[in-house]
């Protein structure tokens, strides 16, 4: 088990945001949650990346701080940098072993490449969506959280996304919060619904 | 330890590379303490020592890092870039000291265009006062980056800030004062060494317990 | 949790026991003092309250490390609760202070008042505190926050006295040197009993805080588990 939760609750001053939520979640695990808006999604994802802590129960996570990639809701880049600045900043504070090679890998791969020394500032939304993506995908994270990664991502950035999720779906623990589990339906192992 | 040092340089360099970009502190920051110090020419009436200027030149260095400080975490606030930071396994302290580092390049640099523009407003400047600035500077800049994190976390913000930090500058002015006027500044110099000796650790290790939860 | 206890009114008792004993020795007991006369007698509260003000900076800042220490969410309200009591005896601290410059010297401030700067000082630190706390969303982050602001307020304490000190010249009649106490015996016995009282009525009223306090957060927490 890498996630172990047990009547998981968290309140932000009288306002209650998660509520005794159970979870058990394996190494290769591909959880989806879904809900309405203000079910309590992204305060899971923050819960299990250890940003928030819990105001009730217990919650056990058995991945080091750097093996989580969280993609959050903002996409936790600087936008007065360009995108290879921002990808070596975090590359460096992750300890990523042959920096170079998996940055330019990525910005290949989520189609960045030809705008990697263009600053965030100037990028589309969905190019901001992409550059989120690598630098959550940078380390190679045993437990990856992404809050609804399909977000503003055009056909192209979510076919490339699909085939990451595919390749990684079975090796890694997967949590993806989302508003259009169909797409992701094939790789679940496991549901939450929140209400 | 280099990994320390290295997280440390890494985030200390993104901060000077935004400003660089970005300009938009240290501008501000020159700006407002040439403006301060011409206010206050005004302000002094004629029978007024230099000794009282000295002591509103400590007051426009204080408010200008205050200035600086409003604007330290301005780019990590806005994006909620802190999470990303706190989140990198690097030791959460490496972040207050490389913030604290770039406020101190942009205090230094303030500094650098205060004194000689006070040496030609009002008085020459002692080396007792240069060594007072550069000890105030330290505290300044460890308490200062401290408290910027909190004010950022908050929602009053740019408007608590002065309040938490005020009383806490308040020994530094007394040191810095007490150096730049008196005849034995040394008593004074040590004061405010000993003033960033301690809060400095303090800070360092406190730092980890406002960015987490 | 248990919401009862015996503390509060214990030391309510003690309070009420000690303060009335200890006015009475000073009024009665204690002779003039030599240089100030009858109104002298103002030492015997100001001083205590003063004391009791940092007592209480001091405990609650010692909540505050064991909150960073545990992460025990109920220090935070110990600890809030210790400041509070802190900044009613200083403000206490500063309006006797003041009462007792404007007999001896006739004027309501006096810059060359050590503690009483020094209590300027802190009034300002400690109400940033509430500034801090009000602004911030309840949870563990303000918690923290609190914490560490309160441990730097127990830091500044020497420090600001230690700025003080260099900053002025002293002309205050210092009654305590750092031989030890100066007083004669009855004096020293009144001006024990009188603190035993200020610090038992800082007990007191931390022990009602405190519980008024966790009677809400109990009653909040019924009225959610039945919506």
């Amino acid at each position: 088990m890498i996630v172990r939760a047990r009547g998981l609750e968290r309140r932000f001053g009288e306002k209650r945001a998660l509520r005794s939520l159970d979870l058990d979640l394996g190494e290769r695990d591909c959880l989806v949650v879904t809900g309405p808006n203000g079910s309590g999604k992204s305060t899971l994802l923050a819960l299990l990346a250890g940003l928030l802590a819990p105001t009730r129960g217990e919650l056990e996570v058995s991945a080091a701080r750097g093996s989580i990639g969280f993609l959050a809701h903002e996409p936790l880049v600087y936008r007065e940098l360009t995108a290879l600045e921002n990808l070596e900043l975090y590359g460096r504070l992750y300890r990523v072993r042959e920096r170079r090679e998996r940055i330019g890998m990525l910005l290949e791969r989520y189609g960045l490449w030809d705008a990697r020394h263009e600053r965030v500032s100037a990028y589309s939304r969905g190019m901001v969506q992409r550059l989120a993506l690598c630098r959550a995908l940078l380390h190679g994270p045993r437990l990856l959280l992404l809050d609804e990664p399909f977000s503003s991502l055009d056909a192209a950035g979510a076919e490339v996304l699909d085939a990451e999720l595919a390749a990684l779906a079975g090796e890694r623990a997967l949590v993806l919060a989302t508003h259009e589990p169909e797409r992701v339906r094939p790789l679940a192992t496991l549901d939450l619904a929140l209400a | 330890m280099s990994a320390y040092l290295g997280d440390v340089v890494v985030l200390a360099r993104k901060d000077l590379l935004l400003e660089l970009r970005a300009r938009d502190t240290v501008p501000a920051m020159l700006l407002f303490v040439v403006s301060a110090l011409v206010v206050f020419r005004f302000s002094l009436p004629a029978e007024a020592s230099d000794l009282a200027a000295v002591g509103l030149l400590w007051i426009a260095v204080v408010f200008t890092a205050l200035l600086g400080l409003t604007r330290a975490f301005a780019a990590e606030r806005e994006q909620r870039l802190l999470d990303g930071l706190v989140l990198a396994p690097c030791d959460r302290s490496a972040i207050w000291l490389a913030k604290s580092a770039s406020v101190l390049a942009f205090l230094v640099l303030a500094e650098a265009i205060a004194l000689p523009a006070f040496a030609l407003f009002f008085a020459p400047v002692g080396w007792e006062t240069v060594a007072a600035f550069a000890l105030a500077d330290l505290g300044i800049a460890a308490v200062g980056t401290l408290l910027a994190a909190m004010a950022a976390a908050s929602r009053a913000r740019e408007l608590l800030l002065p309040l938490l930090f005020l009383p806490l500058v308040i020994p530094i002015v007394v040191g810095g004062v007490g150096a730049s006027v008196q005849a034995d500044p040394g008593r004074y110099l040590a004061f405010l060494g000993l003033y960033d000796l301690v809060f400095a650790i303090l800070a360092w290790a406190s730092f980890e317990y406002v960015v987490t939860e | 949790m248990s919401l009862r206890n015996n503390a509060g009114p214990a030391a309510a008792l003690g309070a009420f026991a000690f303060l009335l004993g200890g006015v009475a020795l000073a009024f009665y007991w204690v002779p003039d003092d030599a240089d100030q006369g009858f109104s002298q007698r103002i030492f015997y509260i100001h001083v205590p309250v003063a004391l009791t003000a940092y007592a209480c900076f001091g405990w609650g800042a010692w909540k505050a490390l064991r909150l960073l220490w545990t992460r025990d969410q109920r220090y935070d309200l110990e600890s809030y609760t210790a400041v509070h009591m802190g900044v009613i005896f200083g403000v206490l601290t500063l309006v006797t202070g003041s009462i007792w410059a404007k007999i001896s010297w006739g004027v309501w401030w006096s810059w060359s008042e050590q503690q009483l700067v020094l209590f300027l000082v802190l009034f300002l630190f400690y109400s940033a505190y509430f500034m801090l706390r009000y602004s911030t969303d309840p949870g563990p982050r303000r918690a923290s926050m609190s914490a560490v602001y309160a441990l730097f307020g127990v830091v500044l304490i020497p420090v600001s006295f230690l700025a003080i000190r260099l900053a002025e010249n002293f002309i205050h009649p210092v009654v305590f040197t750092r031989d030890g106490p100066q007083m004669e015996g009855t004096m020293f016995l009144t001006f024990c009993v009188c603190l035993a009282g200020v610090l038992a009525l800082a007990t007191a009223l931390y022990q009602t805080e405190l519980a008024g306090k966790r009677l809400d957060e109990r009653l909040r927490e019924l009225r959610e588990a039945l919506a």
